[in-house]
């Protein structure tokens, strides 16, 4: 496997008429191309706004941090991400290099121009094909994310397609541009279970048959544990876990981590009471210092975890959490 | 716990008018179609089934927020018994007070011009239940107490509030008229893990504390699992199978059932790709497939399945299956 992106110290602010704010702290991960990433957090952990960074979509008054650096390892070679400037220099980001699934099928379709229109549309922008060419790979596309009767589905629109086939157009969009990397934004969410079900094989085939690097975005471990290798679970914008899916789902080390799991309603133990994790996220207004997650914590050692902001440790293998309990390991400090 | 239903629907359909011809009979949608469900006073009864499947014009019609064309709704909670078809005006607005429902969107239910005393006190003021301001805001205190809202809480605009504190404002409003019968129509979807299990726990400590009946309507198997006594399943507007929820979960007989439970992710990264998946999607009920309305889906169906619709039948104590193959298939 071939690194595709890198990302280091990652940190995004947002100008707002309440003062600036921290959306992403500090956040570094990597990805191999072949490799499915979920990347989990609740509403409000900057999941989204890291992932849009990748493409470098965040609104106007987005401030990156001085040191972020993202890298994006193309055959033609490395590509900064954050220094492309010009519309037409970002064009390999987004689309190109880059595709991105949203989480509501309907609001990522223009309503007044045909499903088709809106595949050929981008494919003349991003590759060479010619628009018989382009129609034709659309198609191909269509058909293969299972949708039957492709041709007809091509000059429909987004209004007569029920929400699954929505989603699966939407993945026929994005992948009709062979990209390396595939971001997916809650593609799931929005969806029923046997059709989540569905979509989830379809990612899963695709990412076999084309070999990219795709970054799931879900708050939902339960599709993580089904679709990632490897997971980052953040809050408040940091990053707090990082591992193997099979050591962060079987042996959470993040307080934060174990409390999403044990919030969970599990199916083989129905007596089991839930635990919700107490308190609320805090507003980004208001982060908290040290450790962004002790105001919630049920392991708080001590003043320090309102103090220090804990740097990454090695719990085991590629296991990694961000939190005081491990800092004595390996690193003596 | 009695067992006599407080709530139950009998035949129970509704119907949509479409555009059509002028001659000719009028087209219609069947949104739910003769549904039978008996929920006791007391029970958390769980409704369950995709988008489409008719779950939340069942809990509408059953709170007579939507029209019942056939059949009908009983109510009958000791003190009072109506017929939901016929009900007048006046006994309209009492059914009101004992029959609340809970929405999914905690952020759109709540008005943002509006103090979150003046939210929960909104329904006493209107239904004239309180005589003076001092005992409505006694009852507020008390209501928001329950659902842990202190009064702080109270003078603050739902702007200032998380989803999961907005969503315990929306459960104090719903309990605050003293309501027998709660309908709640995905009220924990919209939230996340860490908070959707604290509502959770909520709405089954306050069901036990006030002796309430909910109808709890959810896509999510594995809540309904943790909170419900007794599960319904519906498919293209028709039960399809009902059972208490141990009995479901152990030993689903009808083969939506099973492919519900089976597409629910499992949490074992060594677990993948077992599930036993279901093709295509939920069919148009404006033109529902004939016999069996799963047919179009299911693993399973022979050609009886495609000509003669299954009824519900007994499949042991309180289990109930619309499947005609549900004996050989279980054996």
């Amino acid at each position: 496997m071939s690194r595709l992106i890198d990302v280091e110290n990652l940190t995004l602010q947002f100008d707002t008429d309440e003062g600036r704010i921290t959306a992403v702290d500090n956040v570094s991960f990597s990805l191999e191309a072949g490799e499915v990433m979920g990347l989990v957090g609740e509403s409000g952990s900057g999941k989204s706004v890291t992932a849009k960074s990748l493409m470098k979509l965040n609104p106007g008054n987005a401030v990156y941090g001085p040191d972020s650096k993202i890298t994006l390892h193309l055959d033609d070679g490395p590509v900064d991400v954050l220094s492309l400037k010009t519309d037409r220099e970002m064009k390999v980001v987004r689309g190109g290099a880059i595709s991105l699934i949203f989480q509501e099928p309907m609001a990522s379709f223009a309503p007044a121009i045909s499903i088709g229109d809106q595949m050929v549309e981008q494919l003349l922008i991003h590759t060479n094909y010619s628009k018989p060419q382009a129609k034709e790979v659309s198609i191909e596309m269509l058909d293969r994310v299972g949708i039957s009767d492709p041709s007809t589905r091509f000059g429909q629109y987004a209004f007569e397609l029920s929400g699954g086939m929505r989603q699966r157009a939407m993945i026929a969009m994005a992948l009709s541009t062979k990209p390396k990397l595939l971001i997916a934004d809650e593609p799931t969410t929005a969806l029923d279970v046997t059709i989540q079900a569905q979509v989830i094989d379809l990612m899963k085939d695709l990412v076999a048959e084309f070999g990219m690097g795709i970054i799931f975005i879900t708050h939902d471990l339960g599709v993580i544990a089904q679709t990632a290798d490897k997971v980052a679970v953040m809050y408040l914008g940091r990053l707090v876990e990082q591992g193997t899916v099979r050591d962060v789902i079987r042996r959470p080390a993040h307080p934060y981590t174990r409390g999403l799991l044990a919030a969970l309603p599990k199916l083989d133990d129905m007596d089991a009471p839930l635990t919700p994790i107490p308190g609320d996220i805090p507003s980004p207004l208001e982060r908290p210092s040290g450790c962004v997650y002790h105001t919630r914590c049920q392991a708080v050692i001590g003043p320090r975890c309102a103090a220090d902001v804990p740097e990454f440790s090695n719990v085991d293998g590629d296991h990694y959490a961000a939190c005081h309990l491990y800092d004595a390991k390996g690193d003596p400090a | 716990m009695s067992t006599k239903p407080l709530i139950a629907a009998k035949g129970l359909s509704v119907h949509y008018a479409l555009r059509g011809s002028l001659i000719g009979p009028k087209p219609y949608v069947g949104a739910v179609e003769n549904v039978n469900i008996e929920i006791e006073a007391g029970s958390f009864f769980g409704l369950v089934g995709e988008s489409g499947s008719g779950k939340t014009t069942l809990g509408r019609a059953m709170l007579r927020a939507a029209p019942i064309s056939r059949g009908d709704v009983l109510f009958d909670d000791g003190e009072v018994s109506y017929s939901l078809k016929n009900l007048g005006k006046k006994e309209l607005k009492d059914y009101r007070k004992r029959a609340q429902l809970i929405f999914q969107d905690p952020y759109a239910a709540l008005s943002p011009r509006m103090t979150v005393r003046d939210i929960i006190a909104e329904p006493l003021e209107v239904m004239g239940l309180t005589k003076n301001r001092a005992e409505t805001d006694a009852r507020v205190r008390e209501i928001a107490a329950k659902c842990r809202l202190n009064v702080e809480h109270l003078r603050r605009f739902p702007h200032a509030f998380s989803g999961g504190q907005r969503q315990r404002i929306s459960i104090a409003r719903a309990l605050v008229s003293g309501p027998k019968f709660i309908v709640a129509d995905e009220s924990v979807a919209a939230l996340d893990v860490s908070i959707q299990a604290d509502v959770l726990n909520l709405l089954k400590a306050i069901q036990q504390e006030m002796g309430l009946t909910f109808l709890f309507i959810s896509h999510d198997l594995s809540v309904v699992a943790h909170v419900c006594d007794h599960v319904a399943v519906m498919y293209l507007g028709r039960i399809v199978e009902t059972a208490p929820t141990r009995t479901l979960f152990s030993g689903p007989r009808h083969p939506y059932t099973k492919a519900l439970l089976s597409a629910i992710p499992s949490l074992d990264p060594d677990d993948r790709g077992k599930a036993q998946k279901l093709e295509g999607e939920i069919p148009s009920p404006t033109n529902p497939p004939p016999g069996c309305k799963f047919q179009t889906r299911c693993p399973v169906a022979i050609d009886r399945c495609r000509v003669e619709e299954p009824v519900l039948e007994a499949a042991g104590a309180e289990h109930k299956v619309a499947c005609h193959r549900w004996q050989e298939l279980s054996d």
